[in-house]
């Protein structure tokens, strides 16, 4: 049998969880109610539905759209793995600590400055043009596979710095334990730190992918039939901007469900909340 | 270079060590004989983890010698790897692998330094969690137990591959005082089978106990070394009869 006191702050407890449910719903109509008012109000509204949200056209160009983002998938995809790795090597070489290693820490150096420091969209033309202007053979022409190469050489960059701070945050006395049961430097690497340190830069890593499924979209400057281009395609031909929205979409699709496993990562680490 | 007296599993000579100008160590020298312990004593600060990395060579000495065996392990041509698979250390605050369980914990260095089968580490390795009273406790992470569990497992992860002698650094040091007993216990069943020891501890009652000999380390040199009853019960230096009513104080 509970007893008054406990019953009576059981009930205290209830009605400030209605009061805060209550103010949330009412704060949430005013404002968007508000916001739809204003648009739907506004005096361009009937000619924007017409142009960027017209049903018909929706539906007419929707699965050519969804076909060629198939393509931003298939690319996506591929980069993420490529740039895991890359990133990862790029990042090893850079905390290489023996003197012959020299060279190659300068040249992880200057691999994360030059890529991180383009801009994505200017590497991806000097890229996608200049590679095969240089007319070597054996290079890929294929404006797919180059794109995707910049975007793999771009965010191989972050992702190295990424891993590096991932590794720094490692407490110094776990090598220190891995080195007292016997490994090597390398065997303590790979079994104690790098196993820690790729556990916590999950969320930022997944992060940057998150950003990366939707820089796809800029290797459509190069010519493939990705969402992007396919959409403004239809767009040129229809006068209608409802095929980007389309577009829109399905990057929303994708990028979303990733930012949501970011926050679950990211809760379960104990983050501070 | 002068032979070693036999029996000696570990012979400090002369070790000095420096980190920038603070001199730590300052002329160390101390013998470990076989199944021999010996507690290491002396203030905060007065460099007795410094000895015991040292000797895992975890951090490099400055001039000196240590001889494991009778063969020196100090010298720059000598693979620090090879001579830290045939020595284990407890850390003072445990630091266990927080992403493996207990028993990958104590099976690692088996497995990937002393390339035994898994199935062959991972028995060995359950018997040693069994009988330091973590049988159950196998596949949990090091956050799921508590100080003194962590520790036992520290000690058994150290004593997996049954090293020629076991560095103990102030193993009771994070632990709650009721954890005290229980990791103690471990320390003194590995007494019990004979393996040479060096154990820097605060707890005196412990040092009288398990110890064979106590170094009393001070102002970076062993200012006294000898069998418990005479360091901690009738003490020569100045310095030794202050510390221990400093800690007695506690
Ligand atoms: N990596 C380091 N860099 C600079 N100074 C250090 C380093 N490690 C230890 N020291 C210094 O060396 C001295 C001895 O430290 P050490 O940890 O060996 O003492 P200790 O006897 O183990 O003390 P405690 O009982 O508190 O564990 C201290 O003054 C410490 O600040
Ligand atoms: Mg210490």
């Amino acid at each position: 049998m509970p007893s008054d006191r406990r019953l009576e702050r059981e009930a205290a407890k209830r009605r400030r969880h209605r009061r805060g449910q209550a103010i949330a719903a009412v704060s949430s109509v005013v404002v968007l109610g508000g916001l739809a008012a204003l648009i739907l109000t506004s005096p361009g509204w009937p000619e924007v539905r017409e142009t960027f949200f017209n049903w018909e056209v929706f539906k007419e160009s929707f699965p050519d759209v969804a076909k060629a983002f198939w393509l931003d998938v298939k690319i996506f995809l591929v980069a993420e793995l490529a740039i895991l790795v890359v990133g990862l090597f790029v990042a090893m070489l850079r905390i290489a600590r023996s003197p012959a290693m020299f060279p190659v820490r300068l040249l992880s150096v200057v691999f994360v400055d030059l890529f991180r420091g383009i801009p994505t969209i200017l590497l991806v033309f000097l890229i996608g043009f200049g590679v095969p202007a240089l007319q070597l053979s054996g290079t890929p022409n294929d404006p797919i596979v180059l794109g995707a190469f910049a975007l793999v050489l771009s965010y191989s960059a972050y992702v190295a710095e990424v891993y590096r701070a991932g590794i720094a945050s490692v407490h110094r006395g776990q090598r220190d334990a891995a080195l007292a049961v016997g490994l090597t430097e390398n065997q303590a690497m790979r079994h104690v730190i790098l196993p820690q340190a790729v556990r916590r830069v999950a969320p930022p890593l997944l992060n940057d992918f998150v950003a990366l499924q939707k820089d796809v979209a800029l290797i459509s400057i190069l010519g493939p039939l990705e969402a992007f281009r396919e959409a403004q395609i239809i767009e040129s031909l229809t006068f209608n901007f409802t095929p980007l929205v389309a577009a829109a979409l399905l990057y929303l699709a994708v990028t979303v469900p990733t930012a949501r496993i970011v926050d679950r990562l990211g809760g379960t680490e104990g983050a501070v909340r | 270079m002068n032979a070693i007296p036999d029996g000696t599993v570990l012979d400090i000579r002369n070790v000095t060590k420096a980190f920038g100008e603070r001199e730590v160590l300052r002329g160390i020298d101390l013998g470990v004989r076989e199944h021999e312990a010996v507690a290491l004593i002396g203030a905060s600060g007065s460099g007795k983890s410094t000895l015991l990395r040292c000797i895992d060579l975890l951090e490099e000495i400055d001039d000196g010698d240590v001889f494991l065996d009778g063969e020196v392990i100090t010298d720059p041509g000598v693979d620090p790897v090879a001579v830290r698979r045939r020595l284990g250390l407890v850390f003072q605050a445990y630091n266990l692998f927080p992403h493996l369980s207990a028993l990958e914990n104590v099976v690692l260095g088996e497995m990937r330094a002393h390339g035994k089968a898994r199935a062959e580490a991972e028995e060995r390795g359950r018997a040693l969690l069994a009988r330091f009273g973590l049988a159950g406790r196998e596949d949990d992470r090091p956050d799921n137990l508590s100080g003194g569990q962590q520790q036992r497992v520290a000690i058994a992860r150290a004593f997996a591959a049954r090293p020629r002698a076991l560095l103990l650094d102030e193993v009771t040091s994070a632990l709650d005082p009721e954890l005290v007993g229980e990791v103690l216990e471990a320390v003194r069943d590995l007494k019990g089978e004979g393996m040479t020891m060096l154990i820097a501890t605060h707890e005196m009652s412990f040092a009288r106990e398990v110890a064979d000999r106590v170094a009393f380390l001070h102002a970076g040199r062993i200012l006294e070394l000898g069998s418990p009853e005479q360091v901690l019960s009738s003490p020569e230096a100045e310095e030794t009869r202050r510390f221990l009513r400093r800690i007695q104080a506690n």
